[in-house]
């Protein structure tokens, strides 16, 4: 597998690995069966600051990786900022994946819009373009032969 | 420098240094072609027969029923295809089992859009194939019985002289993938009573790139590759002649080592299967406790998924083998894993040390020390093990 340095790097020394009590927010992603899943956690501040952001992640190097950078990339942004952290930023932030591993940073996207989705629901609050998110992306994955 | 631990030789093994001394002569000095008709190419040839005859002697089969191929999966691909078709007037049906390594089983996919048709026997959760599945699947029109002897990823040695008697019985050839057993236990084509065996030399300290199939004499097949008259005209082609004398070499010296070599092996293995099993929680033995592969070892870790370990595993120098999806390169993880009855999450866990001969009682005492390292670290990061120590929702039992 050849994975860039920058996701060897994240792999082997994930940021914000752990979790967060009484989180304002928590959601998590994937599937056991495909072998990946994702939680993630966050602490907001009233002025809808991420102010801490916590992950747990069952999967490859590629998932771990993904879910450090995602994390790191959300880390201090406003709720509406963190919504804008696609995959492809998280992508090109590790100095990309293998073809068959970017189903790893949707799931980390998906998994940051899950965590956002729990704060919106305990809070009471509509955050605008962020839509219910699937507990399980790979019902939308098309069957690959590879 | 890290220090490094081989511990895949099931992958591939190192070439004795004394099989690639055997090799060299026959590249740049004794270079003639064996079906040239001078002395430069008679000698050649004379070094083949004599290769043959070595390898033959160790398998207990007779020399002309051995012929040279270019690895274990055309060994494989050969024994079917071949069989099945110069047996098709007599019937169309095959039977293999649910954990045959993939030289098989895709090539018995490919038959089946022949239009040949296989049954696929279940195996128990120690990956046996139980004979009374055997017994019962045979049918008429059955020509063809193919059984892995031990398998590459859970070591799991098949009862094959039971299965070829009851094979035989019915009528039914019988071919055994024997790629991983050959040199690790003891085999007697003759005593087996198997009709057809594959092989490959790497898997036994010999050379990349030659393999070996037993056909025992009197048997139909089909010639695999058109052209000259090398191997019987049945496998055309200029003999690969420095890796079948490392092959034979190679086999020469794992024979005559036997006893202790084995023994090694097994003296570590069990070492390292007891110690994890004592040391670790929530970790699970594939395969048959003691009809095992002398040098395997493969394990589930409950919460912990396979490419990360093994990459984990590297940064410390320990080289080994995973059936997890992400090891794989696809999206399920291994079909014999699955084919034993692991749940998906757990055989996405899984392990395959395989040791050699070099490897040391403190080779796997570190190793240890690192699995229970490195599987803690990959716990902590889990959320499949948070969910379980929290007891929100109990992830399937291991078994």
């Amino acid at each position: 597998m050849a994975y860039s340095e920058k996701v060897m790097e994240h792999f082997t020394n994930p940021r914000n690995m752990g979790e967060i009590d009484n989180p304002s927010g928590v959601g998590t992603v994937g599937n056991a069966q495909c072998g990946d899943i994702m939680r993630v956690y966050f602490d907001i501040d009233n002025a809808g600051i991420i102010r801490d952001v916590k992950f747990k992640t069952f999967g490859c190097a590629a998932a771990v990786a993904t879910s450090s950078m995602a994390t790191e990339l959300v880390k201090g942004k406003t709720v509406q900022e963190a919504l804008t952290v696609t995959n492809k930023a998280v992508c090109e932030a590790l100095d990309g994946l293998p073809p068959i591993k970017v189903h790893c940073s949707l799931l980390a996207e998906e998994a940051i819009h899950a965590a956002l989705w729990d704060y919106a629901e305990k809070n009471n609050i509509v955050i605008e373009g962020l839509k219910k998110p699937k507990s399980d992306i790979h019902e939308d994955e098309d069957e690959e032969d590879y | 420098m890290t220090r490094q631990i081989y511990l895949d030789n099931a992958a591939t093994t190192a070439t004795y240094p004394e099989v690639v001394e055997a090799m060299l002569p026959w590249f740049t000095e004794r270079y003639g072609n064996p079906s040239s008709l001078y002395e430069f190419g008679q000698s050649t040839k004379a070094a083949l027969i004599d290769a043959r005859e070595r390898i033959a002697a160790h398998l207990g089969a007779p020399a002309q029923d051995i012929y040279f191929t270019a690895c274990g999966t055309e060994s494989d691909n050969w024994a079917l295809k071949a069989t099945a078709e110069a047996y098709a007037n007599k019937g169309k049906h095959l039977i293999t089992s649910a954990i045959e390594h993939h030289a098989i089983s895709h090539t018995t996919e490919w038959l089946e859009k022949q239009g040949f048709e296989v049954t696929y026997l279940p195996v128990n959760a120690d990956g046996l194939v139980n004979p009374a599945d055997l017994a019962a699947a045979l049918r008429e029109d059955t020509t063809l019985v193919s059984i892995i002897f031990a398998n590459n990823e859970i070591g799991t040695v098949q009862p094959i002289k039971e299965l070829a008697a009851i094979a035989h019985e019915r009528g039914a050839l019988f071919h055994t993938d024997a790629v991983q057993a050959v040199a690790h236990l003891p085999i007697n084509v003759e005593e087996l009573d198997v009709d057809l065996l594959s092989a490959s030399a790497h898997k036994f300290h010999g050379p990349k790139g030659v393999g070996l199939l037993y056909i025992r004499k009197g048997l139909k097949t089909r010639s695999f590759l058109h052209g000259g008259a090398q191997e019987r005209k049945r496998r055309a082609g200029t003999e690969n002649v420095p890796a079948i004398i490392g092959m034979a070499k190679a086999l020469d010296l794992c024979m005559e080592r036997f006893d202790e070599r084995i023994a090694h092996e097994l003296e570590l293995r069990d070492h390292l299967i007891n110690r994890v099993l004592a040391e670790v929680e929530h970790v699970r033995l594939n395969g048959h406790r003691t009809l095992r592969l002398p040098n395997n070892a493969n394990f589930s870790f409950e919460f912990v998924e396979g490419e990360s370990l093994l990459l984990t595993l590297e940064q410390k120098g320990i080289l080994a083998s995973s059936g997890s999806a992400c090891a794989s390169g696809s999206l399920d993880p291994s079909h014999v894993l699955l084919a034993i009855g692991l749940p998906h999450e757990i055989a996405h866990g899984s392990l395959r040390l395989s040791l050699g001969e070099a490897t040391t009682r403190e080779d796997i005492d570190y190793t240890v020390e690192a699995i229970k390292e490195v599987v803690e670290r990959l716990r902590q990061m889990s959320p499949l093990f948070e969910d379980f120590i929290h007891g929100k929702k109990a992830l399937s039992a291991v078994r």
